[in-house]
């Protein structure tokens, strides 16, 4: 077993929070391998941001990605740059309301992260909403693992909010 | 009222984690008892800092932040010499100021780790992606007749063992040691699990017990010299300059500074038994041999692997220790193998010493890739599979 | 200004702190390095400082051989980086007093970042920075306190470049004790140095120090009395400098063109590095 999973979006989205949270989920919580590796922008704010997650059984070799297995786009350049780059019948989830041009020959699981996550009264936890959504759709991690490492990783005035933006996730995707 | 240990367990926190190489770096230090960090923050390295400046006052250590690299290694030197177990790190750069005060933790046998998050240079290069650009100048960096120790892990796991091993060694044989990752491992996240007490060892640097008659610089029967702490009432003089086993400079005396200086480089190269490290795979029938280190010899295991499938008897020599270089081991492989396969993220610096070792026994192939980014499973295949045609 | 120094002999202090084997020193005749190891030692005799708890370090230069001739822990560093190292003595064992013999080039020229911020940090360090206006162990270049015109190997023509001084600088970045005097006189000195151990965080006394060999051969000073008599004219007490600044004439106060500033330039208090450390640690440990 291996997933191969790419998260990218532009900074500030906690593209890098999201692969992190669910690393630690399969790692920590799942007893899994897991790497975890990033690239970003020199910028604290804006700029692409991009982050991967390796999840096996085994131990992992080669700590990159070539093609994905799962791909979380969540701006329309992520989309562009990595919608190719994925294996065949591989999940890709989008935020519709950040990428408005795709390819329609494939197929896409659309997420409106950023707006549940308004509703729930915060956008940064679209990336939590989108873990949810990624978890419910794939199952890489357990649900425990995953609510377990989101609650660790975040600080405590906003365990709720990230609670229910993980089921609001998971709703989302299964909805 | 809890033991140090006990402290360093709670600063640490739960027992399996998921976190970058740095931060195992830095957990690695605290766990060999190390007491005092001076550093300066420079990408990819300053999460080592950034854990150590947490760590350190919780378990009422010393963490302190210079003005430069060469400061940090400086005001290291001046710690050690309280009998702290002591580190730093930083990256191209950084180590590059770090090169004269490292020769004089050298000359002195001055106990330290160095930890250097390789980026690529020359110069500013490109701060946040990984390379191993400084592997020669680690070696021959400071100026004079030396030998240093290296330690190149792979994965964040054994970044945290190593530099336990680091500290180890650095403590037995009193000279710095050097731990080498890059920025790609120092900042990739991996499951980590803090190893138990009784799963490793922690040596101590050998310790003088009688002041009378004492000389700080005259060597014990491995060659390193008992050492007393400042302020314990030996009243040793330490100089960079060429010393007596009293540790008077004799700058002119050409005997004493071949003594001293064969001494130093001996007291090392005795001791390959503790410091060489390396790990083989399909050894016994390779063919076809890839050796290198860090983070590319992940990539080579998957590419080993997947060429023997495909009927290719590929194999694996990973060096976990550079320097001394392990020529030994490299000369044995040499002897079976038809030919090596060096892939290295730099224009080519640890295939000199393996071409050195094999002595032309087999052609040797360097791939190099420089740019930030690791080599990829399939350019190495490819590479392996060219190689398959060398004439046995 | 009692100062109530009972002033030993040469050969007391000899037996009393130094290292016998190490003798002859490498210092020329007329140099002034061997009268501030004297008024060092005479200063730590008056402060009872035990030497088993007391670490010396020093760069690489004439001055910084001082350490190799007192009896007790000594750490002779890197050129210009004798107060990095003395920070991690201190910073690791607050206990140890440690004291710093450094020159101007040493202290002032490449080491002079680490001045800077180890007086930031206000280590709980005395730094006795001995200035002989040139890099005397190299034979004699311009240094970055060589006066205004003055000659040296480098500078053949005379020194173009402003010098620096120290006190100013070290007094302006806070430094809770700041002193200088030349060697002519061992009293102030002496008294300065001990107050400088007693202080409480970092500590300069700057010692104007003749090097006939070199300073004094390119610039007319070579004959011992003479330079003396040098720097007793070329030197003038703050108070009076500031009183001829303010209330003196215009030839009193052309007369201070070139010369030097003697005297206590600051006496202050201010948190160290180290108490700090301890309050935070105190703060946050487990």
């Amino acid at each position: 077993m291996k997933h191969e999973i790419r998260i990218c979006g532009f900074g500030g989205q906690g593209v890098i929070t999201a692969a992190v949270i669910l690393g630690k989920a399969a790692a920590v919580h799942d007893g899994l391998t897991a790497l975890q590796v990033q690239s970003y922008g020199p910028e604290a704010r804006g700029g692409a941001a991009r982050a991967e997650v390796i999840i096996a059984d085994h131990p992992i070799g080669y700590p990159g990605i070539t093609l994905a297995d799962v791909l979380v786009a969540m701006s329309q350049e992520a989309y562009s740059r990595y919608h190719r780059a994925v294996k065949p019948g591989a999940t890709l989830i989008i935020d519709p309301d950040l990428v408005f041009q795709r390819d329609e020959a494939r197929p896409v699981v659309p997420v409106r992260a950023t707006k549940i996550a308004e509703e729930l009264g915060n956008t940064v936890v679209a990336n939590i909403v989108m873990l949810g959504a990624l978890t419910a759709l794939t199952g890489v991690v357990s649900p425990e693992a995953l609510l377990a490492a989101t609650l660790e990783s975040v600080p405590a005035r906003f365990r709720e909010l990230n609670r229910r933006a993980l089921e609001a996730g998971m709703q989302a995707a299964s909805g | 009222m809890s033991t140090h240990r006990e402290l360093i367990r709670r600063a640490l926190g739960p027992r399996v984690q998921f976190v970058q190489g740095d931060d195992a770096c830095a957990y690695g230090a605290v766990l060999a008892g190390c007491t005092f960090f001076a550093g300066y923050p420079i990408t990819p390295a300053t999460e080592v800092a950034e854990r150590m400046a947490e760590i350190l006052p919780r378990i009422g250590g010393c963490y302190i932040q210079m003005e430069d690299e060469i400061a940090s290694m400086g005001a290291l030197i001046g710690a050690s010499w309280t009998g702290a177990k002591v580190m730093t790190s930083t990256s191209g750069p950084g180590f590059s100021l770090m090169q004269e005060n490292l020769g004089y933790a050298i000359m002195t046998e001055t106990p330290c780790v160095v930890v250097n998050v390789q980026r690529s240079g020359p110069s500013t290069g490109q701060p946040t992606m990984g390379a191993y650009g400084d592997m020669m100048q680690a070696r021959w960096g400071t100026h004079g007749d030396h030998e240093i120790i290296m330690l190149c892990p792979a994965s964040v796991q054994e970044s945290l063992e190593l530099t336990i091993v680091a500290f180890n060694l650095s403590e037995r044989l009193r000279t710095p040691v050097l731990v080498f990752i890059d920025g790609e491992l120092g900042h990739m996240r991996e499951r980590l699990v803090i190893p138990e007490d009784h799963e490793f060892e922690l040596w101590e640097r050998p310790r003088a017990t009688d002041r009378a008659g004492y000389r700080p610089f005259a060597p014990g029967p491995d060659l390193v010299p008992p050492f007393a702490p400042f302020g314990s009432g030996f009243r040793t003089f330490v100089t960079g300059l060429t010393h007596n086993e009293e540790g008077l400079p004799r700058a002119s005396s050409a005997t004493i500074h071949d003594q001293l200086v064969r001494r130093l480089a001996a007291k090392i190269t005795n001791h390959l038994d503790l410091i060489t490290r390396y790990e083989e795979f399909y050894a016994d029938d390779c063919e076809i041999a890839i050796v290198t280190y860090g983070i590319t010899a992940r990539t080579c295991r998957d590419v080993v692997e997947e060429a023997r499938r495909r009927g290719i008897k590929a194999g694996l020599l990973r060096l976990i220790s550079i320097w001394p270089f392990p020529e030994h081991v490299v000369a044995r492989w040499a002897e079976r193998v038809r030919a090596m396969l060096v892939p290295e993220m730099n224009l080519g610096q640890i295939v000199h010493p393996i071409r050195e070792a094999v002595a032309g026994r087999c052609p040797v192939v360097l791939h190099s890739r420089i740019g930030g980014e690791l080599h990829t499973p399939a350019e190495l295949l490819e590479a392996l599979e060219a190689l398959q045609w060398q004439p046995a | 200004m009692a100062t109530g120094l009972r002033i030993k002999t040469a050969a007391e202090l000899r037996t009393s702190y130094l290292r016998q084997e190490m003798f002859p020193t490498i210092f020329c005749d007329g140099c002034g390095i061997g009268n501030v190891l004297n008024y060092t030692l005479w200063a730590i005799d008056e402060v009872g400082l035990d030497l088993d708890r007391t670490v010396f370090v020093s760069g690489i230069g004439c001055s910084s051989r001082l350490p190799g001739y007192i009896n007790a822990d000594g750490l002779h560093t890197t050129h210009g980086r004798a107060l990095a190292f003395a920070s991690g003595v201190k910073a690791a064992n607050p206990d140890l007093t440690v004291i710093v013999f450094t020159g101007d080039g040493d202290g002032a020229g490449i080491g002079g970042n680490h001045l800077l911020h180890t007086i930031r940090r206000n280590m709980d360090i005395t730094v006795i920075l001995v200035n002989n206006f040139i890099y005397g162990m190299t034979g004699g270049q311009s240094a970055p306190t060589t006066p205004d015109g003055g000659f040296t190997t480098t500078t053949p023509y005379g020194n173009i470049e402003h010098p620096m001084d120290v006190c100013e600088l070290a007094k302006a970045l806070g430094a809770p004790y700041v002193a200088r005097w030349p060697v002519v006189s061992p009293v102030q000195p002496v008294k300065s140095i001990a107050e400088g151990i007693r202080k409480r965080g970092f500590a300069l006394i700057e010692m104007l120090t003749p090097c006939p060999t070199a300073y004094g051969r390119y610039n007319g000073l070579k004959a011992l009395e003479q330079i003396w008599r040098w720097y007793r004219e070329q030197t003038v007490l703050i108070d009076e400098w500031e009183w001829i600044e303010q209330f003196g004439s215009p030839e009193e106060r052309e007369r201070l063109r070139g010369k030097m500033k003697i005297g206590i330039f600051q006496d202050t208090e201010r948190e160290t590095f180290e108490d700090r450390w301890a309050a935070l640690v105190a703060r946050v440990k487990l």
